[in-house]
C-alpha cells in the first residue's frame, strides 16, 4: 500500500465535510476583497488558490486576545478561577511551509520551560496540514531560510496538481486524521511519482523568484556589536511610522502584553499582542528603555536575525513568508535590512 | 516621467548645494519597482544615489514635516496636489513651522496601487505609468495598458483636486478643483437602513487587528500621546478585545479628526486589511458642507473650520432629528 493518498481536487468538499462531521477544519478561504482568510469550514466554502492567507496562521495558537484569568470578590476574599477553556482537536488545512516552520519558532519559545498551557493546549488539538506551494509571489523567500516550499511538513504534507491532492502522514496524529477520513480518500499508487514531478516543478519555480539569491551572510551571528552599530540603521528607520503592521503580519512575532481588565463585577486577565514597533513596548517602571523609532525598529530586525539564531542554534526568526515586504505602509522591511546593514564596506 | 524625475532630482541637488535646504524628503526605491519608500536624503550624495520617484509614490510626506522641520536648516519636500492640503492644516494647527519648509509641489496624475494590478493579473511587474486614463504596464506578459480607473487608488479614481494650495515652486502643472465622485459611495451607505449600515461596518471594522496604521500615518493623528496609548486614559487598548472595540478605536478617531481630516486618503491606503476608512471621515466632511456651508480642510492656511467657529446660522442640535435620528 503506498504511503500516499488522494482525493480529485473536485471533490475536497468532501474531504472537509468529512473532517467537520467530527471537529472543526479551517480553510483558507478568499473573501470579499480577495485576500485569502482562514475561515471555518462549512458547505460552500471553497479553498483559495491565493499563495498564502493574509494573516499568518499563528492565530490559532497564539490568537491576539486571550483571557488568562478571572478574579472576583467572594466575601472577603479574592477568588481566581480559570477562564480558558479546554480545547477541542482541531484541523487547520492548507498551512504553507513558510507559516509550518513559524510554528517550530513560536514552540521554541512558548514551550520552553516554564510551559504557556495556553498555547501547549492548542498546539495539542491542532492539527496542522500542509500544502506545498505550486506558486510563490514576489515577496517569497523562504529558501533563503533553508525552507523547502516542496517538502511542507507537519502533521500531514499535501501536494497538488492540476486534477488531484496527495495527503502523507508525518505524525500520528496526521495519520489519525488521514485514517479518519479513509472514506473519501482513494489509496494512490501513483502518489510517489507525481508527487516527484510536483517538487520537481516547485524547484523550478522557486529559482526563477526575484530574491531567491537573498542571503544572512551579513547575519551569521558572530558580529551582534557591528551589527547593533552599524551607521545604516539611522536612514533605514528614518521614515517608520512606527505602526504593527510588519509585526502583526509576522508568523513569528511572539511578543505580548498582560493587562487586567475592570469588568466591573470582577477583574479580568487578559494577554495581547503588542509590537516592538510601538512607543509603549516593554514599558517597565519609569519608561520603554527604547526612545525612539531607530532603537524600536533595529530591535526587531536584530531579534530576528541576531539574538534568536544565537540562542537558537543558529535558526533565524525569520520564515520568509514575505507579508511584511507587501504590508509595509513605507515598502521597508526585512530584505532591505539584510541588504544593506553589515554591507556598508562592500 | 524619467523627464520629470530627472528636474525633481536635480532641483533637490541645486537647493542643497546653494544652501537653500539642509535636507529633501523624498523617495528611494525599495525591493520592486512597486516599493517606494518616503526617505530623508541628508546629504547630496544620498540624493544622488538613491532619490527615486514613480507613479508608486502614493504616500503623503507632510506629516514627517513635523519631526524633520524641527531640525537645524531648511526641509525640502516634495507634494502632491493632495498633499499640500495636509500641508495646510498642519501649518493651521502650528505642527510645522513654514519659515523652515521648502515646498515644491509636483505634477500628479493619480497614483497606483500595486495590490489592484496584481489583482488585475500583473506578475513580475517592470514598469507602470499613468497615462490619462490608461496605465502603461510592463511585465512578465509584455507591455500592454489597462484602465487607469482599474488600477489606481480610489482616492485618485475619487480626485478631489488637482491644484497645489501652497507651494515655493512647482514642477510641471498645478491643475484644478474636480468635481469628484467621492461622496457617492457615502450617500449609497446613507441610503441604507440603520440596519444594513451597521452590518456594513461591523464586517468592515471587524477585520481590523489594531495596528495603528492609520493612525500612525495621519496627518491630522499628531497628538504626542494617543488616548489609545495613555493607561490613565482609562481607554488604553493594545488589541480589539470585542465588536465594541473594534468600532471605538475608529470612530473615535474619525470624530477626533472631524474638521481637520483633508481627506487625503491615507489611513485607506496603509490599511493591510483593506477598511475603506475614508468613508468614516468623508461622512463628517459632507455633513459639514450640508449643515455649515461647503468647507474643506487644508484649502486655507489659517482657516478656522465650522466646527471651532460659531456663527447663528450654525444648524441646532435637532437637526439629527430631522435627519431620522431617534428622539
Amino acid at each position: 500500500m503506498s504511503v500516499f493518498k488522494k482525493i480529485a481536487i473536485a471533490d475536497l468538499d468532501k474531504l472537509f465535510a468529512k473532517t467537520s462531521e467530527k471537529m472543526s477544519i479551517y480553510v483558507p478561504t478568499d473573501n470579499k476583497d480577495g485576500d485569502a482568510v482562514y475561515t471555518e469550514w462549512k458547505d460552500g466554502v471553497k479553498l483559495s488558490d491565493a499563495v498564502n492567507t493574509l494573516r499568518s496562521a499563528k492565530d490559532f495558537f497564539f490568537p491576539q486576545t486571550e483571557n488568562l484569568a478571572g478574579f472576583k470578590l467572594v466575601g472577603k476574599t479574592i477568588e481566581m478561577y480559570r477562564t480558558a477553556e479546554e480545547k477541542e482537536d482541531f484541523v487547520l488545512f492548507g498551512v504553507r511551509a513558510c507559516d509550518v516552520k513559524s510554528f517550530a519558532i513560536l514552540d521554541s519559545v512558548f514551550l520552553a520551560d516554564p510551559v504557556d498551557t495556553f498555547y501547549a493546549a492548542r498546539r495539542e488539538h491542532g492539527i496542522v496540514v500542509a500544502l506545498a506551494c505550486n506558486d510563490a509571489n514576489d515577496t517569497c523567500f523562504c529558501k533563503t531560510f533553508g525552507i523547502d516550499p516542496a517538502e511542507p511538513g507537519a502533521d500531514v504534507s499535501a501536494w497538488k496538481n492540476a486534477d488531484e491532492m496527495f495527503f502523507k502522514a508525518n505524525t500520528d496524529k496526521g495519520a489519525a486524521w488521514l485514517a479518519s477520513v479513509s472514506d473519501v480518500l482513494e489509496d494512490a499508487e501513483n502518489g510517489e511519482g507525481v508527487v516527484a514531478d510536483v517538487k520537481q516543478s516547485i524547484n523550478e519555480m522557486m529559482s526563477t523568484l526575484p530574491l531567491s539569491g537573498l542571503t544572512t551572510e551579513s547575519f551569521d551571528g558572530k558580529n551582534l556589536l557591528e551589527a547593533f552599530n552599524s551607521p545604516e540603521w539611522k536612514d533605514l528607520s528614518s521614515t517608520c511610522l512606527g505602526c504593527g503592521t510588519c509585526t502583526f503580519y509576522c508568523p513569528t512575532c511572539q511578543c505580548y502584553d498582560i493587562r487586567e481588565f475592570d469588568t466591573g463585577n470582577g477583574v479580568k486577565r487578559f494577554r495581547c499582542w503588542d509590537s516592538c514597533m510601538y512607543s509603549d513596548f516593554t514599558k517597565m517602571a519609569a519608561e520603554n528603555p527604547r526612545h525612539t523609532q531607530l532603537e524600536r525598529f533595529r530591535q526587531r530586525f536584530m531579534h530576528k536575525l541576531v539574538y534568536y539564531p544565537m540562542n537558537n542554534n543558529g535558526v533565524y526568526g525569520c520564515v520568509g513568508c514575505g507579508r511584511c515586504l507587501a504590508k509595509c505602509p513605507i515598502s521597508m522591511n526585512i530584505v532591505k535590512v539584510m541588504k544593506t546593514v553589515g554591507k556598508e564596506k562592500a | 516621467m524619467q523627464e520629470m524625475i530627472n528636474i525633481m532630482k536635480n532641483r533637490a541637488i541645486e537647493l542643497m548645494n546653494d544652501g537653500t535646504v539642509a535636507r529633501v524628503i523624498g523617495w528611494s526605491r525599495g525591493e520592486f519597482v512597486y516599493d517606494m519608500i518616503p526617505t530623508v536624503f541628508n546629504s547630496v550624495e544620498d540624493v544622488e544615489k538613491s532619490f527615486a520617484y514613480s507613479d508608486f509614490c502614493g504616500s503623503n510626506l507632510s506629516k514627517y514635516l513635523i519631526e524633520q522641520g524641527s531640525k537645524e536648516g531648511k526641509t525640502l519636500v516634495f507634494l502632491k496636489p493632495c498633499d499640500t492640503y495636509s500641508f495646510n492644516q498642519l501649518l493651521t494647527e502650528h505642527r510645522i513651522d513654514r519659515e523652515k519648509v521648502y515646498v515644491v509641489g509636483i505634477e500628479c496624475q493619480g497614483k497606483l496601487n500595486y495590490e489592484l494590478l496584481k489583482k488585475a493579473g500583473v506578475k513580475r511587474l517592470v514598469s507602470a505609468d499613468v497615462e490619462g486614463d490608461t496605465v502603461t504596464v510592463t511585465d512578465a506578459k509584455g507591455t500592454y495598458t489597462l484602465p487607469a480607473v482599474d488600477v489606481l487608488a480610489e482616492r485618485c479614481v475619487n480626485c478631489k483636486s488637482r491644484k497645489h494650495v501652497v507651494y515655493d515652486e512647482l514642477i510641471g502643472q498645478s491643475g484644478e478643483v474636480l468635481d469628484s465622485h467621492r461622496f457617492d459611495m457615502v450617500a449609497e451607505l446613507e441610503a441604507l437602513s440603520p440596519t444594513e449600515r451597521f452590518e456594513f461596518w461591523q464586517e468592515q471594522l471587524s477585520k481590523c487587528i489594531r495596528c495603528n496604521a492609520c493612525r500612525k500615518v495621519c496627518p491630522a493623528c499628531t497628538c504626542e500621546k494617543c488616548v489609545f496609548d495613555n493607561d490613565a486614559s482609562g481607554i488604553a487598548t493594545k488589541a480589539n478585545s470585542d465588536s465594541f472595540e473594534e468600532k471605538m478605536y475608529h470612530i473615535i478617531r474619525a470624530f477626533h479628526v472631524v474638521g481637520r481630516c483633508t481627506d487625503c486618503g491615507e489611513c485607506s491606503r496603509v490599511c493591510p486589511e483593506n477598511i475603506p476608512l475614508h468613508l468614516l471621515n468623508r461622512k463628517f466632511i459632507k455633513d459639514i458642507n450640508e449643515l455649515y456651508g461647503e468647507y474643506q480642510a487644508g484649502e486655507e492656511a489659517g482657516s478656522r473650520n465650522p466646527l471651532v467657529s460659531y456663527t447663528t446660522d450654525d444648524c441646532e442640535p435637532d437637526v439629527v432629528y430631522e435627519r431620522g435620528g431617534n428622539e
